[in-house]
């Protein structure tokens, strides 16, 4: 029975646990093995091993039913339906890089014109949207969801701005309905479910990374909700983008990646590039003009950037064969409209470059503040195919490309210090607006074991102190929230304004660290929002029919528009232990108590006995001095 | 020399208080600081559930009505009786089944609802007149003239818990007796159609009972249906592989409100039911149909029906939001150019309804659509699926997932069919008997085999909560065992129910999970650092102490010698 128990080796099981890897999906996959481990312990304890090798080997059987011939006919003949209540779009936005890369933007957006949130009424009949998706959407009481995933850093000042940004690793925003009672048990459950669902390991995502920002971020649908006790932000910058998410993602297009644009997201070469970042949207729309009804909006996008020297082998010449190692040859029958863009902005007289198959078609959209030209490929007319039946865009570059307007907003960070008890993070922002200041709204969410001395808080820009207009700071609680700052600047045009803040490292207990402690600890992103003044005119109207890629931010006023900029994720080194270190303790100790106890048991249990003391050394020598002189010894 | 035979015995008795020290404070110190914390689980209880007992009792009435009993035999007329039979299902697991029958004559009442022209009309009045109670049965006696059912017809059962049964001729001088025990072999396979069979039961204990006993056809019975569980998620999905020639629609909402919603009402007291639909393009199945030009259609064998499902399972997904078991039914439109698509089964016919199923798993329908266009039709065709055609395959699947099994009734027996509920009263009744004697069995079987657990790893740590469950599951095990005992069917159910709830409960908490396995040798590398220096020397002193007594006992005996 002694055997059993233990109170020091719980110590020891701790430590051994905590080298378990929490990486993606293998914790994913090894908690699915745990229950199918359970289920199956379950199923031999209460079936007693009976049942198992039937089950295995599945038994189909012909169903026997009187199947009634009579009224067959009646409706056999084709009729015209009703009027689908959803509707699906994909559309591939390909933009030739100044460096060289090329950036394609993949969007599938699915409408549906129902309410999830309607009362009494439960929706599950799915078409077209997802099933998986809307169970949870009910199930939850979402109004907006966002979700990203993303492998490498979207380089601002090489390659502009993205469609829609997203932060390194793994990002989710919700905004919950506001009958939800248990908000935090809900995003609980909710980012379980999803972990599940895109085979990521967002059930890592608990209180101590989520925030509640109360102005970064509103929702983009419908509804003017501004109560942030209804939000949820969370980012895992350490999440790894691979293969296990794609394919889930895939799986919720209606065309799955069997036909129309989702053909090309072959995984080898997806995750062979240097940027590449996959997002799930949902939020509640207009349905029409008037805006009488709601409507649901899914929104898939997939950007990827291919590098030049490791996909294109340093030649400027690109193919959808080169990038993706297929061709078009379909739209999505299910689409109703199937569009490739090609942004041919910098190249209007093909001086630049080479578009090949040409195309007559020409689309213009302001987006991101700028009047773009694109060339259109319109996949659901036969003649785009050609006579190969297959399309294969090609571009060669001719000349050397000029240099990129630098993007109006950019923002950086890094961590300042030496040593490894306190520190310095330094967000820098620049406005590159030649004569226009505009504010950004800067959120930072630091985890609790950065300690952040917000009095050391300084917001400079052009060598003289910049006060924000607007502070919100909520200080963290050690193993409970994180810090939450989130400041409104006002940046001059023209300049760079750097955000410092001063912080101390904690000790973290030692079943705190992560697998591999010396590795570092990540800071999310710091998110920079603006609405930043444009150069032409933004186009209001939402419901005009105009292409995806431009229609996910709603624009409220012509003279400027909305960008999100994220910084790169921070990687801190914290004080870390030599994790041996309780078991040497343990050795240790039980050794001086040992030799303690030891001396102490000798000394108790030795037996004394009076001995004859020798006669001291001068005595001793004085006696043999005596001896060999023949005197008689001293007594 | 007096003095030095002090200080040695001063030092024994060092070393002796010093390891009495060690036994009577040291050893039940760590003892009591390395416990792991184990709340009191009724042990004994468990065990008495281990080996179970159950009765089932049955409350029959058989009615009389006039024309049927002489006068004379009308007098002595017994109240009631009682008949009991028992099985012993193995070792650990008895049954009982006690049936109490009473006898009455018809009242006026039923004399007139007796009269009417048909035996449905007459099954409905007589369901107007009074409501029998779940899990009871009535049986009307008509005369063997009556013209209320076909010539050869002996027993009709009805929509609800009554039956009507032909009397067989009775000889006018038999006396009571003789013409009862008469009755008896028909009344006693009324009740075994119409409340539960033998076989029914010995197959929902499965969980408990080694199956070498029970005949093959109830086994498959029993392995069909799916397993008893709180909530089932159907999910009704329509493949459609061919989305550039089919544009399929189908009005699943209308056709679940009509043809399913009405049996999972029905249903309610069973399980919560939660239904669903999707439609899933570019669905194929995992063999190719093979063409046969006899009939110049593609044919799908039985045996290749194991490997279709499997690629489309993939994309089926599970329900996100619970985790509840899910029965799919798959309505599958071949494409094109594979179509006319028809199944065949292992005799190598044709399958009428063109659809299969699998065991507690769901079942696929193949709808062909090819003779509803022409050749030269524009691609995408809008095709309306006929779901009146669909959903009466999957209800037909349906109830025999949900263990609403096809009682082969026996000769001269008509049954009722249920009608627009989808469920008749009695076929419910079966349903109840079996899923409370299935939910007992597991719920104990999962009981006493999480007990069995915690009792062989003295390691697990059981918390409050766990034993709360537990407790909670006796309790309700124990009254469900009671209430079945009593006849009172719905309740038992109720309380099966949440026993198997909160036994599972208990079985799949997480932390029972924690700190499960200690490695004996890290443990010891732990503890050897400390022990061992600190065990040595009082091992070592004790041994010498008694061979120092050992050596003084011998010499005294020698001296004494």
């Amino acid at each position: 029975m002694a055997a059993h128990r233990s109170g020091l080796s719980l110590v020891c099981i701790l430590f051994f646990s905590s080298l378990a890897h929490p990486s993606n999906c293998d914790t994913l996959e090894k908690a699915n093995d745990n229950k199918a481990e359970k289920l199956s312990i379950s199923e031999v304890n209460t079936n007693g091993g009976v049942a198992g090798e039937d089950l295995n080997e599945r038994q189909w059987l012909s169903t026997d039913v009187e199947v009634d011939k009579s009224d067959g006919s009646k409706n056999s003949e084709t009729l015209t339906p009703a009027p689908a209540k959803d509707q699906f779009q994909e559309e591939l936005v390909i933009r030739p890089l100044h460096s060289g890369d090329i950036y394609a933007s993949f969007q599938f957006r699915t409408l549906w014109d129902t309410d999830f949130l309607r009362e009494g009424q439960k929706v599950s009949h799915y078409r077209l949207f997802p099933k998986s998706l809307g169970q949870v959407l009910s199930k939850f009481s979402v109004r907006e969801l966002h979700i990203s995933f993303t492998q490498g850093f979207w380089r601002t000042m090489q390659w502009g701005q993205p469609f829609i940004p997203s932060p390194p690793g793994a990002e989710l925003w919700v905004w919950f309905h506001d009958t939800v009672s248990d908000v935090d048990g809900n995003w609980k459950e909710l980012t379980n479910v999803l972990s599940g669902i895109f085979c990521a390991s967002l059930n890592f995502i608990d209180l101590t990374n989520t925030v509640q920002p109360s102005a970064s971020f509103k929702p983009l649908g419908l509804g003017n909700a501004t109560d942030h006790r209804f939000l949820r932000y969370a980012t895992l910058p350490r999440e790894i983008v691979c293969t296990e998410n794609l394919t889930p993602w895939k799986k919720l297009l209606p065309c799955g990646s069997k036909a129309g644009l989702a053909v090309l997201l072959k995984s080898e070469k997806l995750f062979h590039s240097s940027f590449h970042s996959q997002a799930v949207h949902i939020r509640p729309v207009c349905q029409d003009e008037r805006c009488t009804s709601k409507a649901w909006e899914l929104r898939q996008t997939l950007n990827v950037v291919f590098d030049l020297y490791t996909s294109g082998q340093g030649k400027k010449e690109w193919s959808l064969f080169k990038m993706f190692s297929r061709t078009l040859t379909e739209a999505c029958p299910l689409a109703s409209s199937s569009k490739v863009y090609v942004d041919i902005t910098d190249n209007p007289e093909g001086e630049l470059f080479e578009l090949s198959p040409a195309t007559p078609l020409l689309s213009q959209a302001v987006v991101l503040g700028d009047r773009r030209t694109y060339s259109v490929f319109d996949l659901s007319r036969a003649e785009t195919f050609g006579q190969l039946r297959s399309l294969n865009l090609l571009l060669r570059w001719k000349g050397d490309s000029g240099d990129m307007l630098r993007p109006l907003l950019h923002a950086e960070r890094y961590v300042a210090g030496f040593g490894l008890q306190t520190g310095e993070i330094h967000t820098v922002i620049y406005n590159n607006h030649p004569y226009r200041a505009f504010p950004v709204l800067l959120m930072d969410s630091v985890p609790w074991y950065l300690q952040l001395y917000i009095h050391t808080l300084t917001v400079t820009s052009k060598s003289r102190d910049n006060k924000p207009s607007y502070i919100q700071y909520q200080p963290a609680k050690d193993r409970h929230r994180p810090h939450l700052l989130e400041m409104l600047i006002q940046l001059p045009p023209h300049s760079m304004t750097e955000v410092t803040v001063q912080f101390e490292r904690a000790l973290l207990k030692w079943t705190e660290y992560t697998p591999d402690p010396n590795h570092g600890f990540y800071v999310g992103s710091s998110v920079v929002s603006a609405l930043v003044p444009s150069m032409v005119a933004m186009s209001t109207n939402f419901t005009q029919d105009q292409p995806l890629f431009s229609s996910f931010v709603p624009v409220k006023e012509e003279s400027s528009y909305f960008v999100r900029v994220y910084t790169e994720p921070l990687l801190v080194n914290l004080p870390t232990p030599d994790f041996s270190m309780p078991y040497n303790v343990i050795c240790l100790t039980c050794t001086v108590v040992a030799v303690g106890y030891g001396s102490f048991y000798n000394l108790l249990t030795r037996t004394f006995q009076v001995d004859e003391p020798s006669p001291p050394l001068s005595k001793r020598l004085a006696n043999l001095i005596r001896r060999m002189r023949g005197v008689p010894l001293l007594a | 020399m007096a003095a030095l035979q002090l200080e040695k015995q001063r030092g024994r008795s060092a070393a002796l208080a010093i390891a009495a020290v060690v036994i009577v404070l040291g050893i039940p110190l760590w003892w009591k600081t390395t416990e792991t914390y184990r709340a009191w689980l009724p042990f004994s209880e468990i065990s008495e559930l281990d080996s179970l007992q159950l009765q089932l009792s049955v409350d029959i009435e058989v009615v009389f009505s006039r024309g049927t009993l002489t006068p004379e035999q009308q007098k002595r007329f017994p109240h009631s009786h009682v008949n009991e039979k028992e099985h012993q299902v193995d070792a650990k697991t008895g049954l009982r089944y006690k049936y109490e029958t009473r006898y009455r004559t018809a009242t006026i009442m039923e004399e007139d609802a007796l009269n009417q022209p048909t035996a449905a009309e007459a099954d409905l009045s007589l369901h107007m007149l009074s409501e029998s109670s779940c899990g009871s049965v009535v049986v009307y006696v008509i005369p063997g003239s009556s013209t209320l059912l076909p010539e050869d017809v002996k027993v009709y059962v009805g929509q609800r818990r009554t039956a009507l049964l032909r009397s067989p001729p009775f000889k006018s001088s038999w006396n009571l007796k003789e013409v009862l025990s008469n009755l008896e072999m028909d009344v006693e396979q009324v009740v075994s159609t119409m409340s539960f069979a033998h076989q029914d039961i010995v197959a929902a204990l499965s969980d408990r009972v080694r199956m070498t006993k029970v005949t093959k056809e109830s086994m498959t019975d029993s392995m069909r249906a799916i397993k008893s569980s709180p909530g089932y998620e159907i999910t009704f999905s329509l493949l459609n592989p061919d989305p550039k020639s089919h544009s399929l629609h189908w009005d699943i909402e209308g056709a679940v409100q009509s043809y399913i919603q009405p049996l999972l009402n029905k249903l309610a007291p069973i399980a919560n039911f939660s239904v669903d639909s999707q439609i899933l393009y570019y669905a194929v199945l995992g063999v190719n149909p093979r063409f046969d030009n006899s009939v110049s259609a593609y044919t799908l064998s039985a045996d290749s029906l194991s490997h279709v499902i499997n690629p489309v399972e993939a994309r089926l997904g599970s329900n996100a939001a619970s985790s509840n078991p899910v029965l799919n039914f798959l309505l599958y439109v071949p494409d094109a150019h594979h179509s006319p698509l028809f199944i065949r089964d292992h005799g190598k016919r044709e399958v009428p309804s063109n659809a299969f199923h699998s065991p507690r798993w769901g079942g696929i329908m193949v709808y062909n659509v090819n003779e509803m266009y022409g050749p030269e039709t524009e691609r995408p065709v809008d095709i309306n699926i006929n779901m009146s055609k669909v959903m009466g395959v999957f209800l037909a699947q349906l109830r025999l997932m949900l263990g609403v099994q096809h009682t082969h009734p026996p000769t001269g027996f008509v049954l009722q069919s249920p009608g627009s509920a989808g469920l008749s009263d009695w076929e419910l009744d079966r349903l109840l008997w079996s899923r409370s004697v299935e939910n007992i069995a597991t719920a104990s079987t999962t009981i006493t085999s999480l007990a069995q657990l915690l009792d062989q790893i003295g390691n697990i740590v059981i918390n409050d909560n766990i034993a709360q469950q537990v407790s909670s599951a006796v309790t309700s095990l124990q009254s469900a065992v009671a209430e079945l005992e009593a006849g009172n069917l719905a309740f038992a159910l109720q309380y099966s129910r949440e026993a198997i709830l909160a036994s599972e409960r208990a079985f799949f908490d997480p932390s029972l999970l924690h700190l499960l396995y200690f490695p004996d040798d890290q443990k010891f590398a732990i503890y050897i650092p400390l022990f061992l220096p600190m065990c040595v020397p009082i091992v070592l002193s004790l041994l010498k102490i008694v061979s120092e007594a050992k050596k003084r006992r011998a010499d005294k005996q020698a001296k004494s010698d």
